[in-house]
């Protein structure tokens, strides 16, 4: 607050300082959603009901389940996929639907440029905002997780900051594709490669359930290595396979901010 | 001074002789509509419900071992959710095409305004909105039950047809109250929640996916109160062809009686929000 006085106040325009910029624009979110709090509050609930539906009520029906060579509580094999694809989830839907209602109908960041402000300020704030929300909500998937018995490790609390690499990684690259779009006819791709991850990267059963040369297809998606990186996590045997999930999603969110960094300063700025 | 009756129309707007006929002059506007955004919703309309299908039906389902006793009459789990996911889609498009689009029309576009303005009440406005909710309804999920069928998980011809056919009906006991609360909120937040506490719970929680007995003695009572398990039971009978008539009726009574009711409401609202 008093940075945010500080800032509106100060007489002469000058750049603002690298920190300065990104909590001027997290303010800015959290005076927006603190109109909406319900709204906020109930984001966290899907992956609960999907755990809830899929996990103990169709889990009652699933026998004899392996994972890795070891019988596993299908509960257990659920829910780290349900943290994984709900970090995907939401930072999509925030980086597309939200922000192409922001870049093209409030016309919010063209407001924001004429203040010192720069582009790149604007994709780190956005991105930053949108992992203090999936980072509440996967804290509060964990705290279910413990009070339902299906966590027995310590590595699971590491499944925070993995769902928060998944969570930056899908909202660059989400926010770079949407610098692409000019209509909502346009979303209905963001739900043609959505839909199918979240349905077919190991999130509800495993990989062995495809034929080979599928698995591979599948095996190179982000949200699978992303639903692996997690369920390693809060199954408690990480391997070398996390370290190459993470280098992969660090990678793929790289590129997916210079993109969008470049696309904002053409569309914005020029 | 300009004569101005020379520019009106031709002849002067007459009431239509009845509630159908009036609807029925919509028709041009819901047909360009149609025609204009069909492609938009190809992807959600037929290709989500088939890759559930194939997700959860299929390969989920190659990991269920549940006596067939206990699936309500379907032989393998892949035939006991199919018809599940047919009466859950009509609710989605009901959630879908009540919610946004009609605010829409009240709000942003301000169609209904325009709809108002000629001799037509709102009585009218209202079926034609319902009315071409199902019929697209209907398209949506004859075909996906016809994508369904080569899987092999109905038992008759006929049963299968009528399945189709209340999908109608499961449609309008949805779309009616999501029509009335999308013409009773001020801002369009309230939809994520209805989205949110409405529409996914009861995705994932009427029998859909598993059977509601699956919820225990308790919750299942409440699952069976859930509008859409009265409807996706009913188009489960009737797809596998295991019927229960009189439950049936109860089925078909408990939709009716609610599309009904939220209908007259939501003709009372709409006219309050428009006119008054």
């Amino acid at each position: 607050m008093a940075l945010f006085t500080a800032a509106v106040s100060a007489t002469v325009a000058r750049p603002l300082r690298g920190g300065e910029a990104a909590r001027l624009l997290l303010w800015r979110n959290i005076l927006v959603y603190r109109r909406a709090w319900l709204v906020f509050i109930t984001g966290f609930l899907e992956p609960v009901f999907y755990l809830f539906s899929i996990g103990i009520g169709v889990g009652a029906m699933v026998v004899g389940f392996e994972y890795a060579g070891k019988p596993v509580d299908y509960r257990e094999f659920v829910a780290p996929g349900m943290i994984a694809a709900s970090a995907m989830n939401g930072s999509l839907l925030d980086a597309t639907f939200n922000f192409f209602f922001k870049l093209k109908y409030n016309k919010l960041y063209d407001q924001m440029l004429a203040t010192p402000l720069r582009t790149v300020d604007i994709a780190v704030g956005e991105i930053l905002w949108n992992q203090l929300r999936s980072g509440i909500y996967v804290t509060a998937f964990l705290l279910i997780m413990v009070a339902m018995d299906l966590v027995h490790s310590w590595w699971a609390l590491l499944v925070v900051p993995a769902a928060l690499l998944i969570g930056s990684a899908f909202g660059a690259v989400g926010m770079a594709l949407t610098t692409y779009m000019t209509s909502w006819q346009d979303f209905e791709k963001v739900t043609l490669a959505m839909m199918p991850m979240f349905l077919f990267s190991a999130t509800f059963f495993p990989v062995t359930a495809y034929p080979e040369w599928l698995r591979w297809i599948v095996e190179v998606t982000p949200l699978y290595r992303g639903v692996v990186l997690c369920r390693e996590l809060t199954l408690g045997v990480p391997s070398w396979g996390s370290l190459v999930s993470v280098v992969y999603l660090l990678a793929f969110g790289a590129v997916g901010l210079v993109v969008v960094r470049r696309r904002l300063d053409s569309l914005l700025l020029t | 001074m300009t004569d101005y009756a020379d520019s009106g129309p031709a002849t002067p707007p007459t009431a239509p002789a009845g509630l159908v006929s009036g609807a029925l002059r919509m028709g041009d506007y819901w047909l360009t509509v149609l025609a204009r955004t069909w492609k938009g919703g190809v992807i959600t309309t037929f290709v989500t419900p088939f890759f559930y299908v194939l997700a959860l039906g299929v390969l989920l389902g190659g990991f269920v071992e549940a006596d067939p006793a206990t699936l309500e009459g379907a032989d393998s789990y892949l035939a006991f959710v199919a018809p599940g996911m047919v009466a859950a889609h009509a609710m989605t498009i009901a959630f879908s095409e009540m919610t946004y689009p009609v605010y829409g029309m009240v709000k942003w576009q301000r169609i209904y305004f325009s709809m108002i303005a000629s001799p037509l009440t709102a009585s009218h406005i209202v079926l034609a909105q319902l009315g071409f909710l199902m019929l697209r309804t209907l398209f949506a999920c004859g075909v996906f039950l016809l994508v369904l069928a080569p899987f092999g998980v109905f038992g008759t011809w006929w049963g299968l047809l009528m399945a189709w056919l209340v999908q109608g009906l499961v449609v309008l006991a949805f779309g009616t109250p999501v029509l009335l609360f999308s013409l009773s909120i001020k801002g369009e937040e309230s939809f994520a929640l209805i989205f949110r506490l409405g529409m996914i719970p009861l995705t994932l929680f009427s029998g859909t996916f598993f059977p509601v007995a699956n919820l225990g003695p308790v919750l299942e009572k409440v699952a069976m109160a859930s509008p859409l398990w009265q409807g996706v039971n009913l188009t489960r009978m009737l797809a596998l062809g295991e019927i229960d008539w009189a439950l049936a009726a109860v089925h078909v009574g408990y939709l009716g009686l609610l599309a009904g009711v939220c209908w007259w409401l939501a003709v009372r609202k709409l006219d309050e929000r428009l006119v008054s």
